[in-house]
């Protein structure tokens, strides 16, 4: 069975203490997302689940086939070409040019790029088109495990939502599983089978929330009450300093 | 090989798009002329006469040995900058504490007029062949050096975590991530070098040195040949000229095209 699991990690920077006993699983086809406000320790949390930070005590435990990465800016190399981009990850994989060139352009026609886009350096794309291509590269790799790092904060509403239709579609399937951070609740009640929230100094869980309604289920009506019903949430309230003061 | 296709493909274009250039040389050739009219042959010999002094000095073996002398210095003296300060300045772009201390060093050398340095290398290696070298080496290797340093020095985090997050192997990690980016500040540095390495050979057998075209420029003076300082001068920078807008240039906008 392929899970991540998280046990009792620390992390520190210096004498910071950034994260502080911090457990949670997560199985195949779920999305798990972690919640809490900016600087409580979300991003520190993703890099050493996906190992882009060594884990100083405690452990992970990732026995997923495949990863792959999308950052809040798209990180795109900006000397190579949007195609070129995309099939960076095939490429490092090992899989053959013409193979990983076609898988590419693909996706790419899928994300809703235009082949007169293909050629395009990352300097003459706007920002949504990066986004697209960061996704896309992402996951032309069919990873069963995507990282998520704030990845639609700084897109319009309309692109949010069609890249997150996209996700909700390969999600109803089964066919991968996230783990996710935001700082916005809708988007976390949209996606997510689990939320956690992270309170800050040190950042630690102080609750988990379940969503049973599968993601092609979820309309607005439900994304609404639910947010409704937890902004309501004594955690919620004192972890994002909610109350009026 | 893709690349090298391309740039050829792109050259003719190029090419035609230099005419505003040409127009703008033939403005300063008539000015030239102008200056000539007024201040008569001695001082400012005519465009004409200057080529014409120019096409004989091209048929002389001698001239041409003169200028094959210069040559040889100026490349070895560049080639070994090139070498020395790219490596140099990626290994110490690479360690924070190399990178501090070599800047002290890298001002010493720019701050220091070459004019010092020849005479120092004078003394040290006597007229000849090393004195010329060792000049243009200290005087472009500073520049090589800083522009290798400054590209490691800004190598994008963020792209590096992303390169690690894909599990780039090596290759792809040097090759698509680290060496476009070293590559668009160190060729810019090599281009500078050259420029500087060019002035500096003949600066340095002007003084120091009773062969190449620097020297032949010191003879030109002492017998005040005016038309010849002229027609050297002309090689001097049609071979610059040469170099950067017809090698070096079309290769620069091939390899910054994804810039800004």
């Amino acid at each position: 069975m392929e899970r991540l699991e998280v046990k009792k990690l620390n992390h520190h920077f210096g004498f910071t203490e950034i994260l502080k006993n911090i457990n949670f699983t997560l199985d195949k086809g779920e999305v798990l997302s972690i919640v809490g406000p900016s600087g409580g320790g979300k991003t520190t949390l993703l890099h050493l689940c996906a190992g882009l930070l060594d884990v100083q005590e405690g452990s992970v435990t990732n026995t997923f086939k495949s990863s792959a990465f999308a950052f809040q800016e798209a990180r795109l190399l900006p000397w190579k070409n949007v195609i070129d981009n995309i099939s960076m990850g095939l490429l490092a994989k090992g899989e053959k040019n013409s193979e990983a060139l076609k898988k590419s352009q693909e996706i790419a026609l899928r994300f809703g790029l235009e082949e007169d886009d293909f050629e395009k350096f990352p300097k003459d794309l706007s920002g949504g088109m990066k986004q697209r291509v960061s996704f896309a590269r992402a996951l032309v790799l069919k990873p069963s495990l995507l990282f998520l790092d704030e990845p639609f904060s700084a897109l319009d509403i309309g692109l949010k939502k069609e890249l997150q239709s996209v996700l909700i579609d390969m999600i109803s399937k089964k066919e991968i599983s996230i783990l996710f951070i935001t700082h916005d609740l809708m988007e976390a009640i949209r996606l997510s089978d689990e939320m956690l929230l992270l309170k800050a100094d040190p950042g630690h869980i102080v609750k988990k929330f379940r969503f049973d309604l599968i993601q092609n289920q979820r309309e607005d009506r439900y994304v609404f009450s639910k947010s409704v019903e937890i902004l309501q949430d004594k955690e919620i309230v004192s972890t994002f300093e909610l109350e009026l003061k | 090989m893709k690349f090298a296709l391309k740039i050829l493909k792109d050259f003719p274009s190029y090419l035609w798009s230099g005419w505003g250039a040409v127009a703008s040389i033939l403005l300063f050739v008539a000015l030239w002329d102008v200056g000539n009219q007024i201040y008569g042959d001695l001082v400012l010999p005519s465009p004409l006469e200057t080529f014409k002094t120019l096409g004989l000095m091209l048929h002389d073996d001698a001239v041409i040995a003169e200028i094959e002398t210069t040559l040889y210095r100026a490349s070895m003296g560049f080639g070994f900058s090139l070498i020395l300060g790219t490596a140099l300045g990626l290994l110490a772009g690479f360690f924070a504490t190399a990178s501090m201390m070599s800047r002290p060093i890298v001002t010493i050398l720019v701050g220091m007029p070459p004019i010092a340095w020849i005479v120092l290398a004078m003394i040290w290696f006597g007229m000849g062949d090393e004195t010329v070298i060792f000049t243009v080496i200290v005087a472009s290797f500073p520049i090589i050096f800083v522009g290798a340093l400054q590209g490691t020095r800004t190598l994008d985090g963020e792209l590096k975590e992303m390169a690690e997050s894909f599990n780039f192997p090596w290759h792809m990690r040097f090759f698509d991530v680290y060496f476009p980016h070293i590559f668009s500040y160190v060729f810019p540095a090599w281009v500078s070098g050259l420029g500087m390495a060019w002035k500096i050979v003949i600066m340095a057998e002007l003084l120091a040195t009773s062969n190449g075209i620097g020297a032949s420029l010191a003879v030109a003076r002492s017998q005040l040949d005016t038309p010849t300082a002229l027609s050297i001068v002309v090689i001097m920078i049609a071979s610059l000229m040469f170099i950067e807008y017809i090698i070096l240039e079309p290769i620069k906008r091939e390899v910054e095209l994804w810039r800004d």
